[in-house]
């Protein structure tokens, strides 16, 4: 039986090495799909993050600084730890903290060069980090108390999905997430349109091969975030809720497409006061019931 | 691999125009002409863009601003020339602070003329700028 988990372990995580920034690319490619039709536009083809980033690897290297590369690979480097993690099976507090420290290393890029908009940017950064670490912390404390487990596999193996009891948490997660998506009305540190009030925040002052490295990175992230969303849904016990969990994926990652096109960006106060006021206090709410309840 | 004429991100830059043609160049990115069909994005960041866009001619003022931003643009880059003041001054060739079109400053490779330069004319100078862009890359190999 360890043996089994270990080779199911060995699988996740090659499978989410070379697969996930296929369907993080693709994912990508069909939000700017939508966009364009929401828009009213055709669009671009649904290849076209794989033109960008393969076009970007052609780019002259400019870097400001040596420090730069080195901070951008260790953003990709954890961000890929991050999803290793998750896609074995192992600790979800392990996958935050992870992903925590990646986006710390970006903020870092931006900080280690000398320009106001890539300090803006970062500081911006750090000001979404604000908003999102306490859900994200919220989520791993609720999934401790709905199954009794910090671990992926023990939460998959549990009698009900956690859905079941963290209805609030899972809405509390979907509201912070344009925030890691880079998707409007909280995409304040750098979004992931070319339009830009601070030039491109975080990544302005990053060319040709260091952006696609942050382009990929951040593919592997939308696809370690819908595979949160996931473990909400999915339970080994029911097969069903495995493909109900998949399906629930792409309809929320179509929603943020739809709030993305709807919504204006916020000033950064009003993000937090939002994502303090109501999602703390709906994940906090949902925590505490959970925990009396269960 | 894909070609880099895939997904030309361009900049825009206007160094004096009366806005005739700026104005050209947003309506491009509408749902009418839809540029993004391309790849094309319009980028703020002269350090993610591909293509520049120059509209109206150069001055005393902004000539260092133009070279700058040339400057900041990783390799391999293109310089499209809009509208006519773009290309030679236009009608403020002769006033006192103007220097002439853009390529008193920076090397440009494709000029849009037009007063102002229709939207038609500004996706078709692009995209003869693509051809440019796919030359420069290939230079590039061979000195690599």
């Amino acid at each position: 039986m360890a043996n089994m988990t270990f080779i199911w372990a060995v699988v996740g995580v090659v499978a989410y090495i070379i697969l996930a920034p296929f369907v993080g690319g693709l994912l990508a490619g069909f939000d700017r799909k939508f966009t364009a039709h929401m828009q009213g536009r055709k669009g671009p083809p649904v290849l076209q993050p794989f033109f960008d980033v393969s076009k970007l690897l052609k780019k002259e290297i400019t870097v400001v600084n040596k420090g730069q590369r080195f901070l951008v690979v260790c953003f990709l480097l954890f961000i890929v730890i991050t999803g290793c993690l998750f896609f074995a099976g192992l600790d979800l507090l392990m996958c935050f903290f992870a992903l925590t420290t990646a986006a710390i290393f970006l903020v870092l890029a931006a900080y280690s060069a000398h320009s106001a908009y890539s300090h803006m940017g970062a500081q911006r950064e750090l000001l979404q980090m604000l908003c999102y670490e306490p859900i994200i912390l919220l989520i791993a404390v609720g999934f401790y108390v709905a199954t009794d487990s910090f671990a992926v596999t023990g939460i998959l193996h549990g009698t009900v999905s956690p859905i079941v009891w963290l209805p609030l948490l899972f809405i509390a997660f979907v509201m912070i997430l344009p925030a890691k998506l880079g998707k409007s009305p909280f995409d304040i540190s750098t979004s992931h349109h070319a339009h830009q009030e601070i030039v491109k925040g975080v990544t302005t002052e990053l060319a040709g091969g260091n952006l696609a490295m942050v382009e990929i990175a951040h593919w592997y992230e939308d696809v370690f975030l819908l595979g949160v969303i996931f473990l909400f849904i999915a339970n080994m016990n029911h097969w069903w809720t495995i493909i109900l969990g998949v399906i629930v994926c792409l309809v929320v990652y179509f929603i943020q497409t739809l709030i993305d096109n709807t919504c204006a960006r916020v000033k950064w106060n009003e993000m937090l006061r939002f994502t303090w006021l109501v999602a703390i206090a709906l994940g906090v709410t949902n925590v505490i019931l959970v925990y009396y309840l269960r | 691999m894909a070609d880099i004429t895939k997904s030309p991100w361009i900049m825009h830059y206007d160094a004096s125009s009366c806005n005739g043609c700026d104005i050209e160049v947003l309506a491009c990115l509408t749902p009418l002409y839809d540029v993004e069909r391309f790849g094309i994005i319009n980028t703020g960041n002269p350090k993610h863009a591909d293509i520049l866009l120059i509209t109206g001619s150069v001055n005393t003022q902004n000539q260092e601003v133009v070279k700058q931003l040339y400057e900041q643009m990783p390799e391999p880059k293109v310089v499209v020339a809009i509208g006519i003041c773009a290309c030679n001054g236009g009608v403020f060739k002769e006033c006192y602070n103007v220097l002439g079109g853009v390529d008193k400053v920076i090397p440009v490779d494709v000029y849009v003329p037009g007063c102002a330069a229709r939207p038609q004319s500004i996706v078709d100078g692009v995209v003869k700028g693509l051809g440019v862009l796919k030359e420069k890359r290939e230079a590039m190999k061979k000195k690599a």
